[in-house]
């Protein structure tokens, strides 16, 4: 390569060489950049599997007291119809004691009804207690087999090893019988 | 390969004149590559590996054309296999116990390096190609086992994917990327079987540049010490051709018998129940030989130090050779080393165990310990290479032999041997 640089002053030749070298390079990368996320995109979620994002439910069967599972996005989505102890239980106890701190009213758009992604944030499993005779942990609310995650009636972490409480997805009251998640 | 007469033959000599591939196979598996005289049963593992990978990539290559990559199809059309397609049931159980044996065979052979240390200097490079074939194996066996797609294979794609949600800030997006969607579904499978279609191939790349980098310096030997010339060799065939096939017909009486009498002995029931993505099952395991990974990964009770200790577990073997100093590769003349590596061995059966068991009481805490030791393991080597006093090395292959009664530390060896 140098040997065909025929700068009079090589000093200035060199920082010019460098510069190109550089300003090649950085192209070359950003070009690369730009040529590889497609093929790296191509594999995130595609406009059908976007488009089935929203499910709606109709709550009036759900009773005082049941537990029902839809899905939504092909996740089990919990929703439960509280009674007047669980909420009592869910907004009585000290934030400062809970792994993931959060109040019960902000998980919750009207007190009776608790909506939240029945996936435990630990790896993934499906928590047990949304059928009658399975175990709900010692809070009341939901535990994981997986590996011993307990939540509590308000569906927060209280011991184990996940991170944070059940994730509540968005979403909309339409009227007073129906909700849309997604 | 070839010998003397077989150059005789025009045809060949046509061929080789142009390109001199027998003259390399000659070099490489045949009689022009001298090999160490005191290779014992534990060298057969090598080659035992890559005739279990081409077992895999045959039956792989015959399943693939009766199995459907679809969430709604693909339960029954393994179904299908296994009951109405010629032979099916043979191809499935080959296959799927193939995989373990590949384990078994894959696991005894770096143990095998471990106890002679084969991956000292020169053969650092040989090492880190083991273990990455060994990491490539993990990621193929595992997207495989997703296939069937019954209860434990959806179950573990869900729970292994997951672990990728303990990436600080980028998590979540990269277990959805993984998944192609907001859960584990069809678009899952159909990738990861693009994959576990691919990897095998990649797999067999890499055993190329492995058994290149091996015939650099040729094979180590149980006494750990370079062969001091051609007195201390013999060719590779017939010798090593003849030793490696009866080893051969050993390991497929033992494989056989499994995949006739036992097939589903190393398998989890519940991947016979479709996948469902509403319930998980009561107990969820991985295969047992992703066991002792699985129980360092609970034993932290911290998703991303469990997520790191996991991965680390492997990764460390990566340098290994940098970790043990000691100039002396075989344990035989190692008396410290060699009762660590044993210890090493049992923890290592511990962790498995553990691995299976539900994470509560004493199999937590049995876990935490043996997770500890298996890293203690690493440090304990390092500091010992400075301290522990070698045996005496003699001083070449030959001379334990030809001393008749061998040096001490041959014969002290030589039930461990068997061990
Ligand atoms: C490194 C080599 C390989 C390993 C370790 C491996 C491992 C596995 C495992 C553990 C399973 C699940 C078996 C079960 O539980 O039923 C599986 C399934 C499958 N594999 Fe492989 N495999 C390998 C190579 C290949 C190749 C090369 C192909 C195709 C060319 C292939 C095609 C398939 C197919 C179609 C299935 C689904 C059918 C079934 O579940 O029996 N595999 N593999
Ligand atoms: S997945 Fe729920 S505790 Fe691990």
């Amino acid at each position: 390569m140098t040997d065909t640089a025929h700068s009079a002053r090589p000093e200035d030749g060199e920082t010019r060489r460098d510069f190109l070298y550089l300003a090649a390079g950085a192209v070359g990368a950003v070009g690369t950049g730009i040529a590889v996320w497609p093929l790296i995109d191509s594999m995130n979620p595609s406009a059908e599997v976007l488009a089935l994002a929203s499910t709606e439910v109709d709550l009036s069967p759900i009773e005082e007291g049941q537990r029902v599972t839809v899905t939504w996005r092909g996740s089990p989505v919990f929703i439960e119809h509280r009674t007047e102890q669980q909420i009592a239980a869910a907004r009585d106890v000290v934030l400062e004691e809970l792994p993931d701190p959060q109040t019960d009213e902000a998980r919750v758009q009207r007190p009776e009804w608790l909506v939240m992604v029945g996936v435990c944030t630990h790896l993934g499993c499906i928590p047990l207690g949304q059928n009658p005779g399975q175990s709900r942990g010692e809070f009341g609310g939901w535990f994981c087999p997986c590996h011993g995650s307990v939540f509590d009636t308000s569906g927060r972490i209280r011991r184990g090893p996940a991170p944070r409480n059940l994730d509540v997805p968005a979403y909309k009251f339409l009227d007073d019988g129906r909700i849309r998640i997604g | 390969m070839s010998d003397k007469g077989m150059m005789n033959n025009p045809v060949i000599r046509w061929i080789e004149y142009r390109m001199p591939i027998f003259s390399f196979l000659n070099h490489s598996v045949g009689t022009e590559y001298p090999s160490p005289k005191n290779l014992s049963y534990w060298w057969n593992f090598g080659s035992l590996a890559g005739i279990v990978l081409v077992i895999m990539i045959v039956t792989g290559i015959l399943l693939a054309m009766q199995y459907t990559p679809h969430a709604d199809h693909a339960f029954d059309s393994v179904e299908r296999i296994m009951r109405d397609v010629n032979s099916g049931w043979l191809l499935r159980y080959l296959h799927t116990n193939g995989g373990s044996f590949f384990f078994i065979l894959v696991y005894i052979h770096v143990f095998r390096g471990m106890y002679y240390g084969s991956y000292k200097e020169p053969r650092e490079l040989l090492w880190i190609l083991g273990v990455i074939i060994l990491l490539i194996m993990m990621a193929t066996a595992f997207m495989g086992y997703v296939l069937p797609w019954g209860q434990m294979s959806f179950w573990a794609a869900k729970v292994i994917t997951n672990l990728f949600s303990a990436v600080p800030w980028i998590g979540d997006w990269i277990v959805t990327w993984l998944w192609g969607g907001f859960t584990v579904g069809n678009p899952t499978l159909n990738r990861f079987y693009s994959l576990h279609y691919l990897l095998p191939f990649v797999l067999v790349a890499l055993v190329v540049l492995h058994i290149w980098a091996l015939h650099q310096f040729g094979s180590n030997n149980p006494l750990g010490i370079e062969a001091k010339g051609p007195q201390d060799k013999i060719p590779f065939h017939p010798y090593y051709t003849v030793k490696d096939l009866y080893g051969m017909g050993v390991f497929l009486l033992v494989f056989f018998a499994v995949v006739f009498f036992a097939p589903n002995l190393l398998g989890e029931p519940d991947n016979y129940i479709e996948a469902n993505p509403l319930a998980t099952p009561a107990h969820i395991v991985p295969e047992w030989y992703f066991m002792p990974y699985y129980a360092i990964l609970r034993s932290i009770p911290q998703k991303l130090l469990g997520v790191i200790a996991m991965f680390g577990s492997l990764l460390i073997l990566l340098v290994l050779p940098w970790i043990d100093r000691s100039p002396v590769k075989s344990a035989r003349f190692r008396p410290v080393y060699k009762w660590l590596f044993w210890v090493f061995v049992v923890v290592c059966f511990v962790l498995g165990y553990i691995g299976a068991k539900p994470p509560e009481g004493v199999y937590v805490v049995v876990g935490r310990i043996a997770t500890a030791a298996y890293f203690l393991f690493f440090v304990v080597v390092y500091f010992l290479s400075y301290i522990e006093r070698p045996k005496p090395l003699p001083a070449s292959i030959s001379e334990p032999v030809l001393k008749g009664g061998g040096s001490p530390a041959g014969a002290q060896a030589k039930p461990m041997e068997k061990a």
